[in-house]
């Protein structure tokens, strides 16, 4: 699995990566390495981790009082656990299941809030260059070009979900990572959505976790496959699915357990 | 069933409904009734000279409230300057802090402060700052009022903050942002019609307070901005002259009654209007 991937392709790698909530330990032993500019889905049974090993990625996890880890995460080589977690937020950037804009900016002060709240100072011209390609990314630019002023939360559903995306992109981060980014979301706003994953891989390495196994096959190169904690199996997405060489994975994916 | 027991229930609850009405109406009415007679008492007392002028000598007619007016102004800016950032800065630290053993502790205290007779915190103060200091001043009586501001604006920017959803925080988080930003940026911006309500709510109670200034701003007859000597206030203003035999000075504290009326009411629908109009809709 490992020699099929060139080396210096590769942007986060974990080895041996445990986390736990307290003494509850919710994700074991987990050896990944996820290519540049690829998208890899994370799917697996509620409750075996998925969003836990996710927030370890951008070092959300220790926020929580008494979440800790252990192990190898890295990004270019470089361990995640010894930088600082601000610059690990910057390189990887997160967009949850539930919409969060920030209800008191606008739709422009959404799209710069992450230079914006952190204090750093850009020219008028620069502001509006990355406002109008993070919207155009995100394919929101037209439908909210004439009322940048108004307040995120105006917006619906599907369009503050991709004001939340294009907040990320706006970063410039390396990775992108998605927490059932469509879950809350209406089946068209969830195809709109899911187009841009195919634009945004051309820059960003995205991470999915999701539910819906039609989108992971729609939408990811590789899947990975996790199990009370643990990362059972990892592949292709098309190998995955039509030749599992797990056999949890395969009751999985036929349905036999959700 | 048969009609007449379902006209009697009708007939039960129609009483009933015009029992709430009547009990509503019977806490409206002593509410009125002040309103009523301070305004009929002192309406005619407010006039320019009125505002401007500090009190005359017993036997002179006129004189004003002048120096109470400025005195309460100054007071109580002083008390909110340093009663809001550290109950803002406590309530960050509660709602942020909910299981520590310093915010159970820090949270109990300000329950009981809240509890403690405004006398008892005039005492305080006049130990720890009129005797050391040997002598009144409009500081000490802010010290004392900042006390009883503390645990409205602690417990208001609490409860506001936590209303706020995690998502937010998680939000501000996840774009890089160090604690102090998420904060100041996030959580408080879109706390704030909560916390300044609570902060108006907090600065109406104490306008009346009495109480603590008696022994640490004591009262002053002319007109002082100096924080350090003693001061007048209105409600100091107030208990003096209700409580003096002469007639034009209880024709003052009606109009400086009417005065602290109107600042108080004035204070409530500014704070209506700014929960209403800085609300952050999530
Ligand atoms: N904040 C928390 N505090 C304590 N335990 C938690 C917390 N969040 C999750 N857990 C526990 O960690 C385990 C993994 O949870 P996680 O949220 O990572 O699962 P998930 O795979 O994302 O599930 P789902 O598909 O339902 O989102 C669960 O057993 C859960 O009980
Ligand atoms: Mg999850």
């Amino acid at each position: 699995m490992e020699s099929t991937i060139v080396k210096d392709s590769v942007v986060i790698k974990s080895r041996d990566f445990n986390a736990y909530f307290g003494t509850n330990h919710v994700v074991k032993n987990v050896n990944i390495d996820i290519p540049r500019n690829q998208v890899v889905a994370v799917m697996g049974p509620s409750g075996c981790g998925k969003t836990t090993y996710l927030r370890c990625i951008n070092r959300m996890h220790e926020l929580i009082p008494g979440a800790s880890s252990r192990g190898e995460m890295k990004i270019n080589d470089e361990d995640i656990y010894e930088m600082h977690p601000i610059f690990v937020r910057l390189k990887i950037g997160m967009v949850f299941q539930r919409p969060n804009p920030f209800p008191n900016l606008s739709i422009y002060d959404n799209v710069i809030a992450g230079y914006k709240l952190n204090g750093i100072k850009l020219a008028r011209t620069e502001r509006d260059r990355i406002v109008e390609h993070s919207l155009t990314r995100v394919a929101l630019w037209n439908e909210v070009k004439d009322s940048l002023n108004k307040k995120g939360s105006f917006l619906s559903g599907g369009q503050q979900q991709r004001l939340c995306i294009a907040r990320a992109v706006a970063m410039e981060p390396e990775v992108l990572l998605f927490d059932e980014p469509t879950s809350a979301l209406d089946p068209i706003s969830t195809s709109t959505v899911e187009e841009l994953f195919h634009e945004l891989k051309t820059n960003y390495t995205l991470i999915i976790v999701t539910h819906n196994m039609q989108q992971a096959a729609r939408v990811s190169d590789r899947t990975a496959f996790f199990y009370l904690g643990e990362l059972v199996e990892y592949d292709e997405t098309k190998t995955m699915f039509t030749n599992p060489k797990d056999n949890r994975t395969q009751n999985y994916i036929t349905g036999r357990f959700s | 069933m048969n009609i007449g027991s379902v006209n009697y229930r009708i007939g039960k609850s129609i009483g009933f409904q015009l029992a709430t009405i009547l009990f509503a109406f019977a806490c409206v009415v002593p509410l009125l009734a002040i309103l009523f007679y301070i305004v009929k008492a002192g309406i005619t007392k407010i006039n320019w000279h009125f505002l401007v002028n500090v009190p005359k000598p017993v036997g002179e007619i006129g004189g004003g409230i002048a120096n109470a007016l400025v005195g309460s102004v100054i007071i109580i800016l002083v008390a909110s300057v340093i009663a809001v950032p550290i109950g803002i800065m406590t309530g960050i630290f509660l709602s942020e802090n909910r299981k520590s053993k310093l915010a159970y502790w820090s949270r109990l205290s300000v329950d009981i402060l809240q509890g403690v007779p405004s006398i008892v915190i005039g005492i305080i103060a006049y130990f720890w700052l009129v005797k050391p200091l040997r002598g009144f001043s409009a500081l000490s009586g802010s010290v004392a009022l900042a006390i009883m501001m503390l645990p409205i604006v602690v417990r208001s920017t609490e409860e506001t903050l936590k209303l706020l959803p995690d998502s937010l925080k998680e939000a501000a988080y996840a774009l890089g942002m160090p604690f102090h930003r998420v904060i100041f940026k996030v959580i408080v911006p879109c706390g704030i019609s909560g916390i300044l309500s609570g902060v108006m709510l907090s600065i109406a109670r104490i306008t009346g307070e009495t109480a603590p200034l008696l022994f640490t701003a004591f009262g002053n007859p002319y007109l002082t901005t100096n924080i350090t000597k003693p001061m007048h206030s209105l409600p100091l203003l107030i208990f003096n002259y209700a409580t003096s035999p002469y007639n034009d000075w209880h024709d003052l504290a009606w109009g400086a009654s009417l005065i602290l009326l109107m600042w108080v009411l004035l204070l409530n629908i500014f704070t209506k209007l700014i929960t209403r109009k800085w609300k952050v809709q999530l």
